[in-house]
């Protein structure tokens, strides 16, 4: 998993990020178990009390499931994992524009100029 | 009741004429790593020194999970002072034992499993290794006891990266979940993921106070900006 972590926004948000990442990435895949507390703090050199949290959020929106003493796996329900798609891409596709518009350019421009890639994409 | 790991009433201390603690009110809860942060003479090591036993307060009082500052006190504290107080001559093997004569909850398995992992001979004397060595030794000490309230002062100063991350890596791995850490420094970037709350200390008060991801998400700034930017409009920093 990608472990970099930004001053500007809580480091449990950043965590819940990062396993969304992986999981949509395919590194955690539904059914799997997800590391336990101790490993994923040892392994992000974070406090182990911002990942219980970080992973306990995730436990609330659906997306890990509490298996008791057993640990947490990533849930194998498709509604809550497409939502979850959805959403991260939508926020993606929002942090893109808000970038774009600092320049003044509205998404349809924006768009046009990701498009204009993949053509060159395409030529080459 | 909450019983606190460490809770303090109007502690103050004063070395002849400079006031180095003057009438701190705190109350650390138990089960966290609590950043004590300020710049240099601001009064870290001095708390952390009441807080061991290692002196008096002038006025005022303190209690370590309830207990006042005494030999019950002593048995919860594990402390890693800023200097080190063993004898560079000793063999790393005899302050094992030092550690198992002194502490019943000293884990000898796992601080020779920790040195072992490190590459350090326990036949080595102290003097033989290289600073970032030393330092590490000393902490693997430490957080080998089974303590209630670690007491780190300036636990990563004066050593490479590598050895920070290594010294960070074993605070947060080894200690027991219940326990509450105290991590004094003035590297913030380099503690501030560790940390569950802060506090900024200056000219023996606590100018700031919070949860480290809580202030993240208000300011929008990390721990190191913002200790910047408190610390800019203060003389004498």
């Amino acid at each position: 998993m990608n472990w970099k972590f930004t001053g500007d926004r809580p480091v449990y948000q950043q965590i819940m990020a990062a396993i969304r990442g992986a999981i949509l990435k395919g590194e955690l895949s539904p059914g799997k178990k997800v590391p336990s507390v101790r490993e994923l703090a040892a392994e992000a050199q974070v406090n182990p009390n911002t990942v219980q949290r970080a992973l306990t959020e995730l436990e609330r929106e659906g997306l890990l499931v509490s298996g008791g003493t057993s640990g947490r796996t990533v849930t194998q329900d498709q509604n809550i994992l497409s939502a979850m798609r959805e959403e991260t891409l939508h926020e993606l596709a929002r942090a893109c524009a808000e970038q774009f518009m600092v320049f003044g350019l509205t998404p349809r421009q924006a768009a046009q100029l990701l498009l204009a890639l993949e053509e060159e994409k395409e030529e080459s | 009741m909450e019983t606190y790991a460490l809770q303090t009433q109007g502690l103050t201390m004063r070395y002849h004429s400079t006031l180095a603690l003057d009438g701190l009110d705190l109350a650390l809860p138990q089960g966290k790593i609590i950043g004590l942060l300020g710049p240099n003479g601001s009064g870290k090591t001095t708390l952390i020194k009441l807080a061991a036993g290692l002196l008096t307060p002038t006025a005022g009082s303190l209690t370590v999970c309830g207990q006042p500052i005494g030999t019950e006190s002593k048995v919860l504290v594990s402390y890693l002072p800023d200097r080190t107080y063993f004898s560079r001559q000793q063999k790393i093997r005899e302050l094992m034992d030092i550690f198992q004569d002194f502490y019943p909850d000293f884990d000898r398995v796992r601080a020779e499993q920790m040195l072992a992992a490190l590459g350090i001979s326990q036949e080595a004397r102290l003097k033989q290794l290289s600073k970032g060595n030393q330092e590490k030794v000393q902490l693997v000490l430490v957080m080998s006891r089974r303590a209630r309230l670690y007491l780190l002062d300036e636990p990563i100063g004066g050593v490479d990266p590598a050895a920070r991350d290594y010294i960070l890596n074993t605070i947060i791995t080894n200690y027991d979940p219940s326990a509450t850490v105290v991590i004094s420094t003035h590297l913030i970037a380099d503690v501030e993921r560790v940390l569950d709350e802060f506090l900024f200390l200056y000219q023996g008060k606590v100018v700031r106070q919070g949860i480290a991801d809580e202030v993240r998400g208000e300011t929008g700034k990390s721990l190191d900006e913002l200790f910047r930017e408190v610390f800019k409009c203060l003389p004498n920093c």
